[in-house]
């Protein structure tokens, strides 16, 4: 952590910084929040330095504290966090110690932030002109007679078509990529030396993500602004940052330049991060850290101590001895067993609507908008799933892969199609029926957001019970200690912690939230198996043992899945075979590697190139 | 925009079917027949019977229900028994009495408790928070007549700066011509200054008895909606924009806030309606409240059917009021519609 100065100052300057002084220096943060349990120290002694027209990332996962970092540094921590110790000056500024109406200066003039979550971060019923508006007015960059021009102006350098109509428009109007346009910018609208950028991608498709980022790098260049990106994925930090700072438990870890992160990583942390990181050229085992953890020659030998109770690897350490099965060779698991699951000429048409219908117009008896235009969700897809095979649904939201797997749980029913279910029409059974019907219990879904996918009120045990309950007579269990004991055997499988299962969904991990899941999910004894997204929400670490655990679960209970990913990386990793879809069609369908390796579609080849590719 | 008032009343017409249904068979179910009072306590079984037919009151209920109907759609909602009054004149005439008491009533406590919900959101945990609590939890938990009666004995007993609680004008002063019904507008268009101080003194507690009621669920659903606009990630952008605190409460958070406080207004208002006929009676107010009170005493039909059927168009107005305010306010209900 010393050191963290002295590397930095040995990035190689970019070519917009000409030898000039650090823009922000941070030096031995610490920032404690007051909560009902007492203190937390959410950063401690943290020390970064930015210099003029450098990108820095922070990388770290959940609960490193990089976002508490940002925050600090513009004073927008809630009420209860404050700066327990150390120094921020920005351009001369002790930011620290700074009245709020000099931070009120700097905020959007000097420093200003993008934000994840780009439709929340709009306020919704405020036309997105005058919200850029309300910042230059704020700040004298514009006057009122004059303002909408400049707004329109703004809107036109971050690529916003007709910026004269959109100028009136309200977020809910505007894609998410477009949103994040907005938030942009209202950020670079008083021409800001730094940039904060806050996880400004997550949740939006990697093609998106990659035109985002590129015209945050564009704008950011063109002005010789400072940017720090804090992230959790290492492949975008790698693509975009000049230096990398690692985040773990609010400690800085390690610090060095982007290529060497992923080349050398030096700490036991970062080793970790890189290793779970899904990368081209990888087996799935690849993600997990080596058994016997080697001793890293880190100058601070101390930090691999607390690693091993280090949350990401508390997720790996739980897993009750993972038995490791040699696994099968690829091509030998995707050896067609008898079609389980064969869809045809499926077909899903929804009445197009301008917004979605809420509340509001249900409650006054509105019925849908007279048009005739159709949209179609799915449109004429077929595909296989074969027993034992994994088959990856991919493409970018609004493609149609989760109103496929949707219908295919039988949750919806299709405008036409048909669906055959080892040797059963299951297409014709109406939903509302299929919720009783037998073969229910033979395909089973886990859910893209743990915690929304478990109910609050029930314990682990009593959430993985549930299938058994309502459907698992042919498995005999009579009364609680049968119960119990099944419960046991399937926390076992899916490696939860026993002592767990009485937990509430709010005590557990999300990591843990996803191994109740999926023990529900496999409790059935299912045929399929539905992963919608299942690692979405999760650290990439995290995400590393459940894609293990569910390829474990595979071999071992011979199941199918149906797995549905905008992540190409991952999906290569889980699945045998690949369907690209892109509007409700197929675009290209393959084995893993075909796919992925040697790409047939141009959209397949423009999603491949889109993945922020690490310096490997 | 027309549209949607449209289609909203439209939807309103099979409740108000519902509600004429309802409380034409509501006022024959209760107890009480109304021709034996009518006739007085020292009337024959004979002359009993005879007002009954003369009143139409011996007829099946369909017929009756048929005739009702019928003379309803002419606008004729039938004549009170007591005071032989027609039921519509006496409505429109104590209406705007009620109305006029029941807004500013409204007015108030949103004056009051809006602020207030605010500096208990934007202070929270300081004193403002504590006494917005206080206050509020107070004001739910007294009922209205009692509060009446104390504010009656502390301003007009005691400091005898509130005028007697005897209607909407002292004695010595006439109704100004009716244009609104409303005393403090109709006094202000007629340029009678007088008047308009006295209608005011005489409002003044009424008012503040039925804001002191109202002051609660709109003060701590105005406080609960600030607190969690405050905490979304809008308001974070627009303070790390800079922005002034001024404008981030009051711009951003303050008109997203406003949404749910708009929608509980109109529950807020017709427990306003409710409490409104005890104040009327604490306060000898000549409303609708009061009116309606003894028509159901003596089971006097018509007064109290054409009661129900205003409280049900007025909040049925109020509603629409409140849906078109919403969408006003947000977009999102605005495209929707």
């Amino acid at each position: 952590m010393h050191g963290v100065i002295d590397m930095t100052q040995a990035t190689t300057p970019t070519p917009a910084e000409e030898a000039r002084g650090p823009l922000l220096e941070v030096h031995h943060l610490t920032v404690e929040f007051a909560t009902r349990k007492g203190i937390v120290t959410a950063v401690k002694q943290v020390d970064l330095t930015v210099r003029k027209g450098e990108t820095l990332g922070i990388v770290g996962e959940s609960g490193s504290g990089k976002s508490v970092t940002s925050y600090t540094l513009m004073r927008i921590l809630d009420r209860a966090g404050r700066i327990a110790e150390g120094t921020i000056t920005f351009s001369g500024i002790d930011v620290a110690n700074a009245t709020e109406r000099t931070m009120r200066d700097l905020r959007g003039r000097e420093i200003s932030m993008i934000f994840q979550n780009p439709r929340a971060a709009l306020n919704p019923i405020r036309k997105v002109g005058d919200q850029i508006g309300d910042v230059l007015l704020h700040h004298l960059q514009a006057e009122p007679r004059n303002v909408k021009a400049k707004v329109i102006e703004i809107l036109e350098q971050v690529r916003i078509a007709r910026p004269q109509e959109r100028y009136h428009a309200y977020p809910f109007e505007l894609s998410g990529g477009m949103c994040q346009r907005i938030v942009i910018a209202l950020a670079l609208a008083c021409q800001p030396q730094l940039l904060i950028a806050d996880e400004p991608t997550t949740g939006l498709d990697v093609t998106t993500q990659k035109a985002v980022m590129d015209l945050v790098t564009e704008l950011t260049r063109a002005r010789g602004m400072s940017t720090i990106l804090i992230t959790h994925d290492l492949g975008l930090a790698a693509t975009y940052c000049d230096t990398v700072v690692v985040m773990e438990k609010g400690k800085v870890v390690e610090t060095a330049p982007a290529e060497q992160i992923f080349r050398a990583p030096q700490h036991p942390y970062t080793q970790k991060l890189v290793r779970a990181t899904p990368r081209p050229g990888i087996a799935l085992s690849d993600l997990l850290p080596e058994v016997a953890v080697v001793p890293s020659p880190l100058p601070e030998g101390e930090r691999s101590a607390p690693l091993a109770a280090g949350e990401g690897a508390q997720a790996s350490s739980q897993m009750p001895a993972p038995p490791h099965p040699d696994p099968l060779p690829r091509g030998e698991r995707g050896l067609p067993g008898a079609p389980l699951l064969k869809v045809e000429n499926l077909l899903k048409e929804y009445p197009r609507q301008g917004v979605p219908m809420g509340f509001f117009a249900g409650l006054m008896g509105k019925k849908a908008p007279p048009e005739e235009a159709i949209f179609r969700a799915v449109d004429g897809l077929s595909f296989e799933v074969n027993k034992g095979e994994s088959v990856g649904l991919v493409g970018e939201s609004g493609c149609g892969k989760s109103t496929t797997s949707t219908i295919v749980m039988r949750l919806i029913d299709a405008t036409s199609g048909k669906i055959t279910f080892d040797g059963m029409d299951i297409g014709a059974i109406p939903a509302k029926e299929f919720a009783h019907h037998p073969m229910r219990r033979r395909i089973q879904m886990v859910f893209q957001d743990p915690t929304d996918s478990l109910n609050p009120r029930y314990t682990a045990a009593r959430a993985i019970a549930d299938p058994l309950l309502r459907m698992g007579e042919q498995f005999g269990i009579r009364g609680a200690a049968q119960m119990r004991a099944k419960v046991e055997e399937l926390a076992t499988m899916a490696g939860l912690p026993l002592d767990l299962l009485d937990r509430f969904p709010h005590q557990l991990s999300g990591g843990q939230k996803a191994r109740v899941g999926i023990a529900r999910a496999i409790a059935l004894k299912p045929d399929l198996v539905i992963l919608d997204e299942p690692t979405a929400a999760l650290d990439v670490s995290v995400q590393a043992v459940v894609l293990n655990l569910l390829e474990e679960l595979k071999q071992t209970l011979g199941m199918s899945y149906l797995f549905v990913s905008h992540d190409l990386h991952v999906v290569r990793l889980l699945c045998d075979r690949v369907i690209v879809m892109r509007q409700g069609k197929m675009v290209e369908e393959g084995t893993s590697e075909q796919v992925l390796e040697a790409p047939k579609a141009a959209y397949t080849r423009e999603l491949i190139a889109a993945i922020p590719h690490p310096p490997v | 925009m027309l549209k949607l008032i449209a289609s909203r009343i439209a939807t309103a017409i099979p409740s108000l079917i519902g509600v004429v249904i309802v409380t034409f068979m509501l006022t024959r179910v209760l107890p009480g027949d109304a021709a034996a009072y009518f006739a007085g306590p020292a009337a024959t079984p004979q002359a009993i019977a005879e007002i009954r037919t003369k009143l139409g009151l011996d007829k099946p209920l369909p017929v009756q229900f048929v005739d009702y109907v019928t003379a309803l759609s002419k606008g004729d909602l039938g004549s009170s028994l007591s005071t032989g009054q027609p039921v519509a004149t006496e409505i429109a005439s104590r209406l705007p009495a009620s109305a006029e008491l029941t807004l500013s009533g409204l007015i108030l406590a949103l004056a009051i408790a809006i602020p207030f919900g605010i500096m208990a959101a934007v202070k929270q945990g300081t004193w403002v928070d504590h006494a917005c609590r206080v206050i509020t939890t107070a004001g739910v938990s007294l009922p209205v007549f009692f509060t009446g009666l104390l504010l009656v004995y502390v301003f007009y007993f005691k400091l005898g700066w509130a005028p007697a609680p005897l209607g909407r004008l002292d004695v010595f002063f006439t109704a100004p011509p009716t244009v609104t019904g409303f005393y403090l507008i109709d006094s202000l268009i007629a340029g009678d200054l007088e008047t308009f101080r006295s209608a005011a003194a005489q409002l003044a507690i009424p008012t503040v008895t039925l804001a002191i009621f109202a002051l609660a669920p709109i003060a701590r659903i105005t406080r609960a909606s600030m607190l969690s606009v405050l905490s979304s990630e809008f308001v974070r952008t627009a303070r790390a924009a800079g922005l002034t605190p001024y404008k981030v409460i009051m711009v951003y958070a303050f008109r997203n806030a406003m949404l749910p406080v708009i929608t509980t207004l109109g529950m807020v208002f017709s427990f306003l309606l409710g409490a409104n006929v005890l104040v009327e009676k604490v306060f000898a107010w000549p409303g609708i409240g009061s009116y309606a009170v003894e028509a159901l005493i003596s089971s006097d039909y018509a007064p109290v059917q054409g009661f129900v059927l205003a409280m049900a168009i007025l909040y049925i107005i109020l509603n629409l009021v409140i849906d078109l305010a919403y969408g006003v306010i947000d977009p999102r209900a605005r495209s929707e519609a």
